[in-house]
């Protein structure tokens, strides 16, 4: 009786274990990388996918000053009114993706590849995570 | 000990390795196609690098992109271009500014030599913070909306949930005692410093 109320106890706290780690992993899934931005000012009603701008990608290889100071990107998701003619005159996205530092804009569906309907946002900020009210539905 | 002792803990044993071979499959870094934001369907989430093949290989760390991003920077495990224009004049400062901070939490140091690694003077001065030291009332409040330190911290850079790393400087009695190697300017709670 003993014995067999221990392989029960070892059961449960495997259980429990499983249980966690499912539940841990499922809060990893759907989550974009920290800092990814998505920007939807007029995608959605051009029939566009909304930007993804991968802040990681990015700061790999320049630093954040070369945009935020020498482009004048303000530091603000949706607040610098890109558009794509802006970009095809090497304004923003366009300095650097015009063929020569980075792809051209014709490769529209790379840039242009977030879910439908998705705001604008940078994603996982502190912002984000304190202004979504308690029991809303995951964006 | 009795084999009805060891066998709970064989099988606990066992489910702890399966969690962490769950845990270990299930990666630090989503695949573009599940990371919740692109849409599966796109071209992109084939072609586009993926977070796990580039962030893996840098120094790791337990918040934001799982990135000590300053230290791989200074590792040059990145090297990140400073300017994309010949006449851009690139400036650095080394210099440490100590906040002492009302409570009890322990006072901030800023060093400049981190941020202006990655950042422009302009990018902070004299619009998001004053250039004279104390001027401008920081508050935590303002850094939880997405305000000062808040702009990047919380948003990009290691995220608000790590209070210890600007909360680093220990107090005292009720001073807060200045390491050595802190190349630093004051800035009191009240009013400019001396």
């Amino acid at each position: 009786m003993k014995k067999l109320s221990k392989l029960r106890a070892g059961f449960l706290a495997g259980l429990i274990m499983t249980l966690l780690a499912v539940f841990f992993v499922d809060i990893n899934e759907a989550q974009a990388e920290y800092g990814d931005v998505v920007i939807n000012n007029y995608s959605d009603g051009a029939g566009m996918r909304p930007v993804v701008f991968p802040h990681w990608f990015h700061r790999m290889r320049f630093r954040c000053k070369v945009c935020h100071a020498d482009l004048g990107f303000k530091f603000k998701a949706g607040g610098n009114e890109i558009n794509m003619v802006k970009i095809i005159d090497g304004q923003f996205c366009g300095a650097c993706h015009n063929g020569e530092i980075a792809w051209s804009v014709e490769n529209c569906n790379l840039c242009h590849s977030g879910k439908p309907n998705t705001p604008t946002q940078v994603h996982e900020s502190t912002v984000q995570k304190l202004a979504q009210p308690t029991g809303a539905p995951k964006k | 000990m009795t084999r009805g002792r060891l066998r709970p803990r064989v099988v606990f044993a066992f489910v702890l390795a399966l969690c962490w071979a769950i845990q270990s499959m299930a990666g630090e870094w989503m695949p573009l196609a599940r990371d919740g934001i692109h849409d599966p369907k796109s071209r992109a989430v084939k072609i586009l690098q993926q977070p796990q093949e580039a962030l893996s290989r840098l120094t790791p760390d337990n918040a934001g992109n799982q990135v000590r991003w300053v230290q791989a920077l200074d590792k040059t495990e990145i090297r990140p271009r400073e300017k994309l224009f010949a006449k851009t004049e690139v400036r650095k400062l080394d210099r440490d500014i100590i906040l002492d901070v009302k409570g009890g939490m322990p006072a901030v140091r800023f060093p400049h030599r981190q941020h202006t690694e990655w950042l422009d003077c302009v990018n902070c001065h004299d619009g998001v913070f004053k250039m004279q030291t104390g001027a401008t009332k920081i508050t935590m409040f303002n850094i939880l909306q997405g305000e000062q330190c808040g702009i990047c911290h919380g948003a990009v850079a290691f995220p608000l949930t790590e209070c210890m790393r600007c909360h680093s400087i220990a107090k005292g009695d009720k001073q807060p005692v200045i390491p050595p190697d802190v190349n630093m300017q004051m800035h009191r709670s009240r009013g400019p410093a001396p």
